[in-house]
């Protein structure tokens, strides 16, 4: 047994503070191990969003010394000891209470994305063929477990707060996921120029750094998106073509 | 009187898993107001955390697979106590389901040619799980929420759900509070679907997170509806070991069925010195061929790892109690011994076992390619629950539905690995069409505020509590009883020890009156763990009640003081029900008569 002191901030919207809370820890525990630790024993109160304890499911998001992470994979043997451990909420986000955020502008924001629609099964019995090949491109996206760790250390969503105006990484990667699926016949790239905002990410590529499922998310799902933006909105040989054919729907 | 919102719905689906969200996508299809509840955010429930495969007869793999096989494989696997038309319309249903999922944007894995990829898996006699790596379960939610929040559907998130409401006999609604702000929600609905999942929180070592502590199972209990088969708790038999705090978090059975073996630790596999009688035929007896099955010789049978999880789980705590175990009290799981076999093994597992990959990276400092992983059995899924029409999903109480792993009947004694996620958007579809329409034919009930009162008061009376001497710490409860549950009435049980739980959990249920919660009603843990208590008391009450009356061995329940199949008990069922002094009454029920033609099936696949 070791024992480390947490500083915890603890508060709601109207505004709160950093307490210290003093816990002992095991070999092989994560910060969330401590800190239902402390709440069952020491703040009953303390609230905390999260679930499957494994990675897997996205819900305990947090700050932990400054970096985004989820505290359910952040071992405490990977964090130094000898001075507090600050814990505190995602700062992109208004917060409901403690360690707890409202991140319900990103259910918003997605359900403004077009949805998946498929062309025609390729077989009678209803079923479409695909190669793994091109699976795999998509199957990268969705392996998103909507942590919006991502969203929390966006700069034009952290610093700018242009919820309204950008859909941010999450989205983003989600968008990708739909334009590229094999079997798609959507067109989302006017929405993501108008719309989502796409041009406002200008690439520094901290969402890709925190991501928990290490996604590419700037390599493999912004970028490709940047360019279909630019092959159909500033390419001047499609610009030209365009003048003179009927607009898609 | 606490204040409260009112929400009007046609249907009303609580739960918002597989089940619940293909629930209410049917029944918002059928043209109904469909209110769906949440219990954390939308897309976060335990579905996520589903690993293998989602069971299905596509033959895509093997043509010799069909409806029928599947029938008789989920059969044999439930030790035939499973309700047979639930397992006969799952099989016949799920293809449909799966290649539904795939309409709306699923990405399963393919063959050479293109079609869905199958895996093996335990109790399945050919390939048949539809699978993404090892993500399945988070394919499959957000798929159907991505679907969902286009179906005009509104989401209630992080609402925790008290009471179910009655008008009369009928289900008139139910009363929640939402996390937030912990103000409550009247919800008035024609017909309810619980799609809650299940109890695993009623014991220490668990696959299950926060939110499975039986609510739809108490729920409907309360309402006076049956509980069916609570004896038939799943142990898994993977879960972690070690380090402690991630003791119970789940090894997908997928890792066996890519070739992943046990071992003692004297090295031997152990599970070729025992295999059941039921399973000699499709067994294999050696080494050499069970790696030939693995690799898809189709003349070849399953090896001894593939077996159900109640008698896999059963041979590893074998092992452990005669001392040949693994260090920190499991045996070994390995899967980089591939590389003896294959040349690109390493690749091949970070591929199809990418979350175990990065689970035992993470977590334990384990490198799945190169060491044997540590396992040992964990409480994962319960096979019975609130008893249900095979063909509807309506409980005994009119109007009020399940699905899912709250609701009982497919799996029997036993639940084969892959048939949950295909249960529960069969099922979840099912109920979602069969409550729209008896909220059309039935209209919208009356409530009666008195109800909601008590409920309310109930409910906010674990504050009023935290002044008073004597008050008791949830938490504290919480642990005691899954201490209690997981050393009375675990893998192994005996009269003694599970009489002996329930006179601990009748005390607990004493204390549990007096558990407090400190502070205000805004998103409070302690608060919530003091609602979740009353659940959690009740679904440990039905399941040791129900082991203590069936006295054999059948599946995964095992009595070592009736350690013997009996082949009488084969013919009933336990049902649990509210008396009206409020305690809880077991009877036993006979199955129904099967039809002549499954009968023929299954002997047939014998």
């Amino acid at each position: 047994m070791a024992t480390a002191t947490f500083k915890i901030w603890r508060g709601d919207a109207s505004g709160g503070e950093y307490r210290d809370y003093t816990a002992e820890f095991d070999q092989g525990m994560v910060v969330l191990d401590v800190l239902h630790h402390i709440q069952a024993e020491q703040a009953g109160d303390l609230a905390i969003r999260w679930n499957c304890k494994a990675g897997k499911c996205g819900s305990c998001s947090a700050e932990i010394n400054g970096k985004p992470r989820l505290m359910c994979m952040t071992r405490m043997s990977t964090l130094p000891v000898d001075e507090p451990i600050t814990i505190q909420p995602m700062q992109t986000f208004p917060i409901i209470r403690d360690l707890v955020t409202d991140v319900s502008s990103n259910f918003k924001m997605k359900r403004s994305i077009k949805k998946f629609k498929p062309r025609p099964p390729d077989t009678e019995d209803g079923a479409w063929l695909m190669d793994q090949q091109d699976v795999e491109r998509v199957q990268e996206f969705r392996k998103c477990i909507e942590c919006f760790l991502c969203q929390d250390v966006c700069h034009v969503l952290r610093e700018h707060h242009m919820h309204d105006e950008f859909i941010g990484p999450r989205h983003l990667v989600y968008a990708a996921a739909l334009e590229m699926h094999p079997l798609d016949t959507e067109d989302r790239v006017a929405d993501l120029k108008k719309l989502h905002g796409a041009g406002y990410c200008n690439i520094t590529k901290c969402c890709t750094k925190v991501c928990p499922e290490h996604i590419t998310i700037t390599d493999n799902a912004i970028i490709p998106l940047k360019e279909r933006i630019a092959d159909e909105f500033y390419d001047p040989v499609t610009k030209l073509f365009r003048i003179f054919q009927p607009k898609k729907k | 009187m606490a204040e409260f919102t009112t929400f009007e719905h046609d249907v009303l689906v609580i739960g918002a898993g597989g089940a619940g969200l293909r629930a209410a996508i049917e029944a918002s299809a059928c043209g109904c107001r469909v209110g769906l509840v949440c219990k954390s955010l939308l897309g976060k429930a335990h579905t996520v955390m589903a690993e293998g495969g989602m069971a299905a007869a596509l033959a895509n793999v093997d043509e010799r697979d069909g409806w029928r096989v599947h029938f008789a494989d989920t059969m044999r696997g439930g030790q035939y106590l499973n309700n047979w038309r639930m397992a006969e319309l799952h099989a016949k249903e799920a293809p449909d389901r799966v290649r539904e999922l795939e309409s709306w944007g699923a990405v399963f894995d393919r063959t050479k040619e293109g079609r869905i990829l199958q895996r093996n898996f335990g109790g399945h006699q050919y390939p048949r799980l539809a699978h993404v790596g090892d993500r399945t379960g988070l394919e499959m939610i957000r798929t159907l929420q991505d679907h969902g929040i286009h179906q005009g559907i509104d989401v209630h998130m992080e609402v925790t759900v008290v009471t179910l409401l009655k008008d009369g006999q009928r289900i008139a609604g139910a009363l929640g509070y939402d996390r937030e702000r912990g103000r409550f929600r009247l919800y008035r609905a024609g017909a309810v679907i619980l799609a809650t999942g299940g109890i695993g929180k009623a014991f220490k070592v668990t696959s299950n997170s926060w939110e499975y502590t039986g609510d739809g199972h108490a729920l409907a209990y309360d309402a006076g509806a049956d509980l069916k088969d609570m004896e038939f708790v799943q142990f898994h038999p993977t879960g972690m070991v070690w380090p402690l705090s991630v003791r119970g978090i789940l090894v997908t059975e997928g890792v066996r069925g890519e070739g992943g073996v046990l071992r003692n630790s004297e090295g031997r596999r152990f599970m070729f010195d025992d295999i059941p009688d039921l399973y000699k035929n499709q067994t294999a007896d050696n080494e050499e061929e069970g790696w030939r099955y693995v690799i898809g010789d189709k003349n070849a049978r399953r090896p001894p790892e593939l077996l159900t999880r109640d008698h896999v789980a059963r041979c590893i705590v074998r092992e452990i109690k005669a001392g040949r175990g693994s260090p920190h009290g499991g045996v070994y799981l390995d899967i980089g011994w591939i590389k003896e076999k294959i040349s690109n093994a390493e690749e091949h597992i970070k591929k199809k076992l990418p979350s175990m990959h990065h689970q035992f990276k993470q977590l334990a400092g384990v490198d799945i390619t190169r060491e044997p992983m540590e396992v040992g059995p964990t409480t994962h899924y319960v096979m019975g629950g609130i008893d249900v029409d095979g063909d509807t999903q309506m409980s005994t109480v009119p109007g009020l539905f399940a699905a899912g792993e709250c609701a009982a009947g497919l799996h029997g004694a036993n639940r084969l690995g892959g048939n949950s996620l295909s249960d529960l958007v069969v099922f979840g579809k099912r109920a979602g069409e069969y409550a729209a329409k008896f909220a059309k034919e039935h209209g919208q009930p009356t409530v009666d505020q008195g109800q909601a009162d008590d409920a309310m008061r109930d409910s906010l009376a674990p504050f009023d509590r935290a002044a008073e001497s004597g008050a008791e710490n949830p938490y504290e409860i919480q642990h005691t009883l899954q201490d209690l549950m997981q050393n009375n009435v675990g893998i192994v049980r005996n009269e003694e020890e599970m009489a002996a739980a329930l006179d601990g959990i009748a005390k607990l249920r004493g204390r549990a009156k007096h558990a407090s919660a400190h502070g205000h009603r805004e998103y409070n843990p302690g608060w919530h763990t003091c609602v979740d208590l009353n659940n959690l008391l009740t679904v440990a009450e039905g399941v040791a009640r129900s082991a203590l009356e069936r006295t054999e061995s059948r599946g995964a329940h095992f009595r070592e003081d009736h350690p013997e199949k009996v082949s009488d008990w084969g013919q009933w069922n336990l049902i649990l029900r509210k008396g009206t002094d409020g305690a809880m009454q077991i009877e036993r029920r006979r199955i129904a008569e099967r039809p002549a033609e499954l009968t023929t099936i299954i002997e047939e696949m014998k």
